[in-house]
């Protein structure tokens, strides 16, 4: 019998103790992995190399104020530019003001938009009949499919931000992973129908060669602009959405408070084990030394079976989360997170490992006291 | 007959290590809880307590919030003249127009910048508000480029002190006083004269929205039908505590986040309250046996343990609500879904936060300790006693 076998036995010898003990660390394991991969996602991953390459520009004060038009062509005669799209927060109702009646509406530039947004995946014959029709609209598939719209249906949006009502005629569908669950539609649909906002552009969406240009790109923009009397803020699309993210609150220290309540969580819940197991094990504990084991070799059995036990939680944990994770990843989106969520082999590898290393922590006090156990007293012992 | 609860407690300080482990396992989960829950109290409380029941909002119909509204200028005697208002201090209805902006400020510790509400007012929107109270310096003066701070944006940003100036719009401004908004949504606000406020947005000409002093809370609900009702108007009136009702949904993703987080939490915990009622059953099944002989029946066996299981949680939930006491009050800030601006909000420790906190460790108790107890009053007296 080897010394990684006569661990496992152990460690499953009691097995409701075990089964318990393995789910108690498997549920804290799950909210660990996905507290990770919520970090992950937001302060690591650089999301798509399209995204990389893109900008958005904004009023310095405020997304609630508009830009003039004509900063579009300044911007776009800036050198590594590619392509710059105006975009409109329209915020219109569908149907009710009920929550999961809202999707994200924009006003944008057609002609334009689709060389920016390139990751969206829509036919070309879709893509002209949209830039066609001045009321057409692009939505989002997994949108549409909510809906039940197809090409060539007409919606009404109602307007809270501007007084108008846009009739819409659905002309193209795109596609994107992870779906933004979006609808876009001509700026100039809504120039001509509300007066003030003629000439004018909420945010701009632009595109540049590459990624090393980003930087260089939107500090020109915003000394451009510096002395105007509407002064832009540009940052990088990833930034642009964290910003909204950073709004909820001190994200940071939420997750990270959450992480250590977990871990000590399962610190408690594998030492409690690890102590009890080895109470139970006192006599065995003596006629293991009495055959000859040393103390540490009795050590590591015991640390080895806390780090067992560990790691099978975590693994089943991981398993789990990485399962909920997928499912729900996909309705993320719309919840505002930037580009879903997925868990990636790094979080989860880090996930066990955090796992194990409780494991061995929990284990070692118990452990220690075992290998001390006196053998004499040991064998009398009962229990 | 029952067994003794003192038999519960003995057993229970007998095995100090195990009990504590255990306890402080559920008090992980407790403290977690309560957090999420009172940071959802203290957001609540913030919008709840905003508004004022003889107040009535006029916006642009079908505009939402006060930042998406916008209407002319001269719709506002027409609002003046309606009947149901309140006199102010000159005799004149109680009425103020108002512009609402938002702008961007850093935070005083430096972790990044964030939306904070702007409110251009008349004279009258200060005696609209009574429960608004000075603090420090004094109010703003017609005509003037200057703003009073609330409070809490006094501590959190840098520049927010009396005599401070602040850059926004078109120039300068100077802060000349501080007040004190009592936990509501206007704890996140920095005021100052409309007048001043439009030019320096180029919105003059035009109000986001109005607000109207009814005389009494009758009269407000009246006066709200009056103004929706008015078709030369297309403007909508709404109760002020209406408006910020709505609001409260701000808290939606902290409220579902919390609940999916303190319910994993609390499976997991279960899992081990179970395992220790598990071991402690095993350790006592000799004792349990001569319970059976003395003449307790299995029913008294089950309800002692699934009790001592109980009475473990409750020891836990004690530990968490400690824990958490030195958190009480403190302020933090999200961003309001209506309005896009951060809402400033302390956590707040309420009765009902802590109650449900206990039942919710009463509730892990029972299921951490039912399965044992039963487990317990099954086992057979003769083998048990063998043992």
């Amino acid at each position: 019998m080897t010394l990684s076998s006569f661990v496992v036995r152990n460690a499953f010898r009691n097995k409701r103790r075990s089964v318990l003990t393995v789910l108690s660390i498997s549920f804290s394991l799950l909210l660990l992995t996905l507290m990770m991969t919520i970090w992950h996602t937001f302060y690591i991953d650089q999301g798509a190399p399209n995204s990389a390459t893109r900008l958005m520009t904004r009023h310095r004060v405020s997304l609630t104020f508009f830009l003039p038009g004509y900063y579009r062509e300044k911007i776009r005669s800036l050198p590594g530019v590619v392509a710059v799209a105006p975009m409109t927060w329209f915020g219109g109702r569908y149907k009710d003001d009920k929550p999961e009646n809202f999707f994200a509406q924009f006003a944008t530039d057609p002609e334009e938009y689709l060389k920016v947004a390139s990751d969206k995946m829509v036919p070309a014959d879709q893509v002209e009949a949209w830039q066609r029709d001045r009321a057409g609209a692009m939505v989002d598939t997994e949108l549409a499919k909510k809906y039940g719209w197809k090409i060539g249906d007409k919606i009404t949006l109602q307007g809270t931000i501007f007084p108008v009502n846009p009739e819409l005629t659905i002309r193209a569908m795109y596609t994107i992973d992870p779906p933004n669950r979006a609808l876009y539609f001509h700026a100039k649909y809504l120039e001509e129908a509300v007066a003030f906002f003629k000439g004018q552009a909420g945010f701009f969406f632009t595109r540049t060669n590459s990624a090393q240009d980003v930087s260089q790109v939107s500090q020109a923009v915003d000394d451009m602009f510096h002395n105007s009397p509407q002064p832009t803020k540009t940052e990088s699309e990833k930034a642009f959405q964290l910003g909204f993210i950073a709004m909820l609150g001190n994200v940071k220290a939420f997750i990270l408070s959450i992480c250590a309540a977990v871990v000590f969580a399962i610190l408690l819940v594998s030492a409690n084990t690890m102590a009890m197991s080895i109470r139970s094990r006192t006599r065995e504990v003596a006629v293991l030394k009495t055959l000859g084991f040393t103390r540490s070799s009795v050590l590591s059995l015991f640390v080895g079976e806390a780090v067992a036990l560990s790691v099978a939680g975590g693994v089943l944990g991981v398993m789990v989360a990485a399962g909920l994770i997928h499912l729900i990843g996909k309705s993320a989106s719309t919840l505002g997170v930037p580009g879903g969520l997925r868990v990636t082999l790094s979080t989860m590898v880090v996930a066990v490992m955090v796992a194990a290393l409780v494991g061995l922590v929990s284990g070692c006090l118990p452990a220690y006291n075992a290998s001390r156990i006196n053998i004499v007293e040991g064998l009398r012992h009962i229990g | 007959m029952a067994i003794p609860i003192s038999y519960n407690i003995r057993n229970l300080r007998l095995r100090k290590g195990l009990t504590i482990m255990t306890a402080l396992g559920i008090a992980l989960t407790v403290t977690t809880a309560i957090f999420l829950m009172a940071l959802l109290a203290g957001l609540q409380r913030a919008f709840v307590s905003s508004g004022d029941a003889m107040n009535v909002l006029v916006l642009r119909k079908g505009s939402e919030a006060e930042l998406s509204g916008g209407f002319d200028a001269s719709l506002l005697p027409t609002l003046k003249n309606l009947p149901g208002i309140a006199k102010d201090a000159h005799g004149e209805p109680t009425v103020s127009g108002e512009w609402v902006v938002v702008i961007v400020l850093p935070r005083k510790d430096g972790t990044g910048e964030v939306n904070v509400t702007v409110r251009g007012m008349m004279p009258d929107g200060l005696e609209l508000r009574p429960r608004v109270k000075l603090v420090e310096g004094r109010w703003f003066m017609p005509g003037q480029r200057e703003v009073v701070v609330s409070d809490s944006i006094h501590r959190r940003f840098s520049q927010a002190n009396i005599g401070d100036t602040m850059q926004f719009g078109k120039g300068p401004w100077k802060v000349v006083g501080v007040f004190d908004a009592g936990g509501s949504a206007y704890e996140s606000e920095i005021w100052g004269d409309v007048n001043q406020m439009a030019s320096d947005f180029d919105r003059q000409g035009g109000f986001s929205s109005a607000y109207l002093r009814a005389t009494d809370p009758v009269a407000a609900d009246a006066l709200k039908h009056r103004v929706s009702d008015d078709q030369r108007l297309k403007l909508e009136g709404i109760l002020e505590p209406d408006y910020y009702a709505k609001q409260t949904r701000s808290g939606t993703p902290i409220k579902i986040i919390g609940w999916v987080v303190a319910i994993i939490m609390a499976i997991g915990s279960s899992f081990a309250a179970m395992n220790t009622m598990y071991a402690a059953v095993a350790y006592r099944s000799r004792e349990i046996a001569t319970l059976r002989v003395i003449g307790f029946s299995r029913p008294s066996i089950l309800t002692s343990f699934v009790f001592e299981s109980v009475l473990l949680s409750l020891l836990g939930a004690a530990v968490g609500i400690l824990l958490m006491l030195p958190f009480n009050g403190m302020t933090t800030g999200t961003s309001n879904a209506v309005t896009f601006s951060e809402v400033v909000f302390s956590l707040r420790m309420t009765w009902a936060v802590v109650g449900t906190a206990i039942v919710f460790a009463i509730i892990m108790g029972l299921f951490g300790g039912m399965a044992p107890a039963w487990h317990a009053s099954r086992q057979s007296i003769l083998s048990a006693l063998r043992d």
